[in-house]
């Protein structure tokens, strides 16, 4: 993908910061942001579940909220800032929602988690003290077929009490 | 027995770290230098002749490399067929085009295939190929498709059954159903499901010419399957094709067969001279990747006025879809006819099974496979009983249930170890069992809905002994392979033929090494997935890869332990019945001070010097574990459901499984595979529903038509459990993988109806939806 645009129109510039850093890329119109996360900076940690914004596989945050990439156009996400899974561990040392995850056995295949995960992190961020119901209303939009959703919610209820 | 380090201890998952991080690596993840995209045109049609192909537009497209129909691919890649041949079942033999040439039988059927520069470039090309169709009629329900003058699908299979197979085991079932008090006859349906993990499924080929080497990277649950079954389909021997599995995004059977995709890319890799790729959309991962389950059964139960069930009498119609999948004939036979006496004591049973094809993505095996069919139609049996004589439900299986194991059933298996009746009783007790038929009574006279369903069953798992699965027609033996190799350093690395994708198995295989070995677990890596690194395994499903692929790889670990033994008696100058083997030290029996470690011995082993006479150098072991039988997890489940009289929505107010899985290598990681599980059972209980219209159209194509339920629509799960050991394998364990789903359809539907049983409710068919529950309400005159 990367190499030949298709015939998408004429192309635009954007610049957008992720994971801290600046990039600028001259992309095809029709490029979805997801697959210039994935095939232009190639960060693969944004993942694809579906093709009808169900699955939020793909969940990143874009200017401070959790966003489906697959249901943006790149150039939408121009002058802005994007955090993805790649972005939340600091120095080497997972995210209090990594952690969790973790120790609550919150992943099977992992394929949905990176999506759970950046969901959660502007959710918990926002709600200190959710209750399990609303932690559950939150992860809506997220789809597990591994987990059955236990473990996730119990990972989420102790990262919100690790992030305090 | 000295206390164990790793076994059975709730240890965090070591897999988790690439994945939590996103550094994970799927199939989609990847690409080569020159990689190219391949895109596939489905049918339009589900059924249809194909007059004539134009991609003349198509391949102006720039960026196109080009575009590629069945009669480029006739001759190239042999046709796919099912590896489960069926022995003695008159299977007919079913081909599967990669691209069809002269008809599509389904939707998902492939037509065309674009390859472009890019994916976008691909996907135009596809819209700008032209295909002239005639459509043919179509069939998509198995009881027309029977019919005499039904539409023929395949001209191997004049009346479209694909096999009958029949099983009868014990007494004869008329002569039972004439000494019993009662006999009853019921239609049950078991619906359609889509298996629909995460990931989608996909391929990268590359092609060496100048070695004739192919390298393909497949979402499969079991490479060296894939590789066997690729290489006699491209014509490309074993030795020059590699299959490489990366990290798996789920399967749940999806991703065991061989599919037309993988062969596509493999065989234009070649021809062009560069990589290509290919990944599902969704659309296509609904349309094209197999289903499951998908029959209808018609029974008849011989019981006593005690509740004694007697005997069963099963006529079931399988739909198969189009064409034959890779396990496909094995599922809704071998793997649900053998298991129709459950837990139970019966003394009759007389099953018959057609394999139908329809003009509808073809069926396979989905998580359970085969057994959810047998245990929901059981647990139904149980509950109608129940109603119809008046008795609680669990009392009539405590008239049935198994007393003791090994137990011989009457279709032919032998349950392995097991206390049928106690778990039963346990799982009762901690779900409240009578405190909640009294709230439920209490209840009833305030009008609320409240109910309980109780599913007891039993599973064969393990799926081994080679002799019984060469003996239903199986293509394959079902061992499994290990090979644990201690390096120079005293660290190891195992290499298994499982292919755990969500399982966890990386860390629950080295809880095993690390327990025989008595080294430290960071000391030992699990490889997988790659078939230039493990030995031939036959991969992950049928809750496998713990009973089987651990069997292999604690007999490895005990056979390199043995070896080290004799070298450390070397070394120690001792004679080996003498030499004692402790966390990782070797010491000679009375004197603790002599002793040498395992990593000195693993040095002294590659340093050859010292080696006893006759010893090879080197520390490794390659093991081919061939079980003797299934193991026989069982449990009992039970759920408490509210139905809200406003919206009709059933609420799972409690949901307890307890289940005895053997011995639990990892608690956490096993718990985790019940809740998935139960979820994955109920979403057929509630919500899932595949359907086609008449002209065969998937009117569910996606997660926004298909209910795959989500945090909102689902319960917690209180999961327990018992440990018997299993005799059948080396650690004892039984596997626990698709427990959950093969229990909780029935404790859920059992449940829902036991909340509308005083209406006179015995039977309705799942998906048990707000608005079917708003149907027989309304029937039955009930006012919200
Ligand atoms: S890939 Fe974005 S919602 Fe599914
Ligand atoms: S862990 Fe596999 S889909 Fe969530």
């Amino acid at each position: 993908m990367s190499q030949a645009p298709g015939n998408g129109g004429e192309a635009i510039t954007i610049t957008v910061k992720v994971n801290g850093k600046t990039y600028t890329h001259t992309i095809p119109p029709r490029m979805l942001l997801v697959h210039y996360i994935r095939e232009v900076l190639g960060l693969k940690g944004t993942h694809i579940g579906c093709d009808t914004s169900n699955c939020g596989a793909c969940t990143v945050i874009l200017n401070g909220k959790a966003v489906k990439s697959c249901t943006l156009f790149a150039f939408m996400a121009d002058g802005g800032e994007i955090l993805t899974i790649e972005g939340i561990s600091e120095d080497g040392k997972l995210h209090p929602i990594q952690e969790a995850f973790w120790e609550n056995h919150a992943l099977q295949c992992g394929f949905c988690t990176p999506g759970f995960i950046m969901n959660l992190y502007e959710f918990l961020s926002k709600n200190k003290k959710p209750s399990e119901e609303e932690v559950r209303r939150a992860i809506e939009g997220n789809l597990c077929r591994c987990t059955g959703y236990v473990n996730i919610v119990r990972a989420a209820m102790a990262a919100a009490e690790k992030m305090g | 027995m000295p206390e164990r380090r790793y076994l059975g201890k709730r240890i965090k998952r070591r897999e988790d770290l690439r994945l939590l991080t996103g550094r994970g690596l799927f199939v989609d993840d990847l690409s080569l230098p020159g990689t190219v995209y391949a895109a596939f045109l489905r049918s339009s049609y589900a059924h249809a002749r194909i007059k004539s192909i134009d991609t003349t537009r198509a391949e102006k497209i720039s960026g196109v490399i080009g575009v590629f129909t069945g009669e480029y691919f006739k001759d190239k890649v042999q046709p796919l067929m099912t590896a489960w041949a069926l022995t003695g079942a008159d299977l007919k033999p079913i081909k599967w085009p990669v691209v069809v040439h002269d008809k599509a039988r389904f939707i998902g059927d492939i037509v065309a295939v674009a390859v472009a520069e890019d994916p976008y470039t691909a996907y135009d090309a596809l819209e700008a190929i032209e295909v002239e169709y005639e459509p043919l009629p179509v069939v998509t329900d198995m009881e027309e498709a029977v019919k005499p003058g039904a539409p023929v699908i395949h001209d191997e299979a004049p009346n479209n059954v694909a096999f009958t197979w029949r099983l009868t085991g014990g007494e004869d079932f008329d002569s039972i159903a004439a000494k019993a008090d009662h006999v009853m006859r019921q239609r049950l349906v078991n619906h359609r499901l889509i298996p629909s993990a995460m990931e989608t499924r996909g391929a990268l080929a590359h092609y060496n010419a100048s070695t004739g080497e192919l390298t393909v990277w497949v979402t499969s649950q079991n490479p060296h399957v894939h590789r066997l079954i690729m290489s006699a389909s491209l014509g490309i021997p074993e030795h020059k094709l590699r299959v490489i599995a990366p990290d798996v995004g789920g399967g749940f059977g999806s991703k065991i067969p061989v599919y037309p995709g993988e062969l596509i890319v493999s065989r234009l890799a070649m021809d062009l001279g560069r990589p290509v790729k290919w990944m599902e959309t969704r659309k296509e991962n609904f349309m094209g990747t197999h289903h499951g389950r998908d029959h209808i059964t018609d029974f008849e139960v011989a019981y006593t006025r005690k509740g004694e069930v007697l005997g069963l009498r099963v006529r079931t119609l399988a739909n198969l879809g189009a064409y034959l999948s890779t396990a496909a004939p094995g599922v809704p036979t071998i793997l649900y006819g053998t298991m129709l006496s459950g837990p139970y004591k019966i003394k009759s049973v007389d099953v018959e099974v057609k394999g139908v094809l329809t003009n509808t993505t073809p069926v396979d095996a989905y998580r359970g496979a085969g057994r959810p069919e047998a245990t929901y139609l059981l647990e139904r049996v149980m509950d109608l009983v129940a109603r119809e004589l008046g008795m609680d439900p669990a009392d009539v299986r405590r008239v049935n249930l198994v007393e003791k194991a090994p137990y011989n059933a009457v279709t032919g298996l032998i349950y392995d170890s097991g206390r049928y009746r106690e778990v039963f009783e346990e799982a009762l007790k901690r779900a409240e069992y009578s405190k909640w038929r009294e709230i439920q009574s209490k209840a009833r006279k305030e009008g609320r809905l409240i109910g309980i369903g109780i599913s007891s069953y039993i599973e064969m798992c393990g799926l081994a002994p080679s002799r019984i699965a060469r003996a239903t027609g199986f293509g394959l033996g079902l061992w499994e392979s290990a090979v644990v190799r201690i390096h120079p350093s005293g660290k190891v690395t195992v290499y298994t033929g499982s292919h755990p994708h969500g399982q966890g198995e990386e860390t629950t295989f080295a809880q095993i090494v690390a327990e025989e070995l008595g080294v430290p677990i960071e000391d030992v890596e699990i490889v997988h997935g790659d078939t230039a690194q493990t030995p031939f395994g036959m991969g992950t499903y049928g809750s496998r890869t713990t009973p089987v692929g651990g069997g292999a790889i604690a007999l490895a670990a005990r056979r390199v332990k043995e070896k080290a033994r004799r070298i450390a008696a070397s070394l120690l100058e001792a004679r080996v019945d003498d030499v004692e083997y402790s966390e990782g030290k070797f010491y000679v029996r009375g004197h603790p001070e002599k002793q040498v470690t395992i990593q000195e011995v693993a040095l002294a082993s590659y340093t050859a010097d010292k080696l006893p006479e006759g010893e090879e150098p080197g520390l490794e072991a390659t093991v081919f574990y061939d079980p003797e039988n299934f193991t026989f997890p069982y449990g009992t489940h039970v759920c408490v459901v509210e139905i809200d009289k406003e919206t009709f929505k059933p609420k799972i107010l409690r949901y307890v499984a307890v289940d005895d899985i053997g011995v639990v290598v990892n608690p956490l990681i096993a718990e985790g595979q019940v809740h998935g599980g139960v979820i994955q059972g109920l979403a057929q209980a509630l919500y899932e529903y595949a359907v086609f219209d008449e002209a065969g159209n998937l009117l569910t194509a996606g997660f926004n038509d298909y209910m795959i339920p989500t945090a909102i629509d689902t319960p917690n799960v209180e999961s327990y459990f018992v440990e018997t050991p299993s005799p059948h394998n080396p650690l004892g364990v039984k596997g626990v993988g698709e427990t959950g789903t093969i229990a909780s359809t029935a404790a859920v539907v059992n449940a829902v109806l036991d909340a509308l049983s005083h209406l006179g409710i015995k039977h309705a068919d799942m998906p048990l939806t707000p608005y079917k529950i708003w149907e027989i309400l309304k029937e039955k005159g009930v006012k919200a």
